[in-house]
């Protein structure tokens, strides 16, 4: 195929009676995004600096659980987490603990070309961002009205609100509690957003990079870590593909589900798509989350086991598509 | 200091970063595993955790030896971050031992996996890091697919230098080349330490659900033992 290729994604796990108005936002902030990861891949940009800008305005904007408008700790704060990967020199950087940062991603990047090391966290990663004049805002910043309310019926219904996974088969016939996602935290639904953020990309010189951002689960346990900013989990890139996942965290680091993707193409020489089926429908657990991938030859593609996924993509020919469900 | 545990046959996994009293951190690993509904726990969270499982904690003193603090001045003078740790040379040899092992690693990151006579597999890995290592440097131990991993293929435990084995995704490659391309441990193993991971970075040691043991290394040496049920053991540091 050839050419370039580019895909985002908001989150894996959506409430179908999200309102629509929310679903059209989230739509148009997905697009916007992509169509700004577009231009730069038209100038040439390398995939690595695409995934960077691309997932820098997700963080930006509130609509999704990264940067601003992550999900709060059981404490109130937040503590963000971030992950980028090269695929031609398969260097990486990752973050996590993030307070002030404004931009997690570009943290990550930052440690992984300007430090000895691979991955930061809490206060060292602090320390680090100020070192390098990274952009340091207060707390509050990432704080937003919406999510504290979320906390406070979170903790009313004494329950780790997952991103919100609804299984993709009958969730309304599901009976074990940890599938009634809905009834299990007894908060709104309504008020369920997008969540982690993420970016794939295949650059015209046929080099793949992948980046993922987020505040990770609401109510967590301050110091959790979840998959986002775990290379091979929630983030890998390689020369054949980059894949960033999103969904129960957990779930995603048991299956080590970006490497796999990989692992199944390079190991079994399988396509892209076949191994993304693959790691999507036997390697992780129903319902529990999806991702998007590109391979070095132009291909792009996202695949979930939840209740829809949002995402978009574009490929260098022309084609584009944004959605929701499946 | 650092850890993680994975048991093979429910996947189920336990890590921890950042800690700085707790005694015993593959236990708190372990901890979470069991105890919480996450898998990864770090810093002043991790403390926190600890403390409210009761688990043995001291002061950070204890963990602190008279040869760490002259690892990390020598570290620091070279300006360099090194791999575990190296011995503390004395005086003039001090230049010589860098440039001749590169300050490689001679004792470091320790690790076990098993395989039990149910035919269940595991692996834990537990280290302090690197020497001179920026605050808040988390390696390849407590991350799942890269120092630790284990599942009904295998159970792997790597130790050398974290970013290298971060970037091969050294312990999940191991079980991926068993399982999608049909190499045996031993094949799996040495593929991985030979062609994935740059020389001088990292080893393994690995069980694998038939039986069979390994311990590749690319480096100078790694201090190891096994011992299979057929009475069969080994200790060794070098080739």
């Amino acid at each position: 195929m050839g050419g370039w290729a580019i895909a985002v994604h908001g989150g894996a796990g959506i409430d179908p009676s999200l309102p629509l108005q929310r679903q059209e936002e989230a739509c148009q902030a997905l697009l916007s995004a992509l169509h700004l990861g577009i231009s730069a891949l038209r100038s040439a940009s390398s995939a690595v600096d695409v995934v960077e800008l691309v997932v820098r305005e997700l963080e930006l904007n509130p609509l999704f659980n990264s940067g601003c408008g992550s999900a709060l700790t059981a404490q109130g704060t937040v503590e963000m987490d971030a992950s980028i990967m090269d695929g031609s020199t398969r260097k990486c950087g990752a973050v996590s603990g993030l307070s002030t940062v404004k931009n997690p991603i570009s943290l990550a990047r930052l440690v992984m070309d300007k430090s000895p090391h691979a991955y930061l966290a809490f206060d060292g990663a602090e320390a680090f961002a100020r070192q390098h004049g990274a952009e340091i805002v207060d707390t509050s910043f990432f704080i937003i009205e919406e999510n504290v309310i979320r906390l406070k019926q979170a903790k009313e219904a004494k329950s780790i609100q997952f991103d919100y996974r609804l299984p993709s088969k009958g969730w309304d016939t599901c009976a074990s509690e940890a599938e009634q996602m809905v009834q299990m935290n007894g908060v709104p639904i309504s008020l369920y957003s997008p969540e982690t953020v993420g970016c794939v990309v295949v650059d015209a010189l046929g080099r793949c990079a992948a980046a993922t951002s987020t505040g990770g689960l609401i109510n967590k346990m301050c110091g959790r870590i979840g998959d986002s900013p775990l290379i091979g989990a929630g983030t890998y890139a390689c020369n054949i593909c980059a894949v960033s996942a999103t969904g129960e965290g957990e779930a995603i680091i048991r299956a080590t589900l970006a490497r796999d993707v990989a692992a199944l193409m390079e190991f079994k020489g399988i396509s892209l798509k076949e191994a993304v089926d693959c790691a999507i429908h036997e390697r992780l657990e129903d319902g529990k989350g999806g991702l998007i991938a590109v391979s070095n030859d132009g291909h792009v593609i996202c695949g979930f086991n939840t209740t829809g996924m949002f995402r978009a993509l574009a490929t260098e020919d022309g084609h584009m598509e944004v959605g929701l469900w499946d | 200091m650092e850890a993680c545990i994975m048991d093979g046959t429910t996947m189920k996994c336990g890590a921890v970063s950042g800690l700085s009293t707790v005694v015993n951190a593959i236990s708190l690993a372990r901890l979470v595993m069991e105890k919480t509904p996450h898998i990864y726990l770090a810093f002043d969270g991790a403390e926190a955790f600890a403390r409210e499982q009761g688990v043995e904690t001291v002061d950070p003193n204890h963990f602190v030896t008279p040869e760490n603090i002259e690892r990390l001045e020598q570290a620091k003078e070279a300006n360099r971050v090194q791999i575990d740790f190296t011995q503390p040379a004395k005086g003039d040899i001090r230049k010589e031992n860098a440039e001749a092992n590169g300050g490689d690693s001679q004792i470091g990151t320790v690790g076990c996996v098993a395989l039990d006579s149910h035919g269940n597999l595991a692996s834990a890995t537990s280290t302090g890091g690197l020497v001179n290592k920026m605050v808040g440097r988390i390696g390849d131990t407590p991350v799942i697919g890269a120092g630790t991993y284990a599942n009904s293929y295998c159970a792997v435990s790597a130790t050398g230098k974290g970013e290298a084995i971060i970037k091969a995704t050294v312990a999940r490659e191991v079980a991926a080349l068993m399982e999608y391309k049909g190499l045996s441990l031993k094949e799996a193993a040495a593929y991985v330490i030979e062609e994935k991971v740059a020389k001088g970075n990292a080893g393994l040691v690995a069980v694998s659900a038939n039986g069979e043991v390994t311990m590749p290394f690319n480096t100078t040496g790694m201090f190891r033992a096994c011992a299979t049920e057929d009475g069969h053991s080994e200790i060794s540091i070098w080739n």
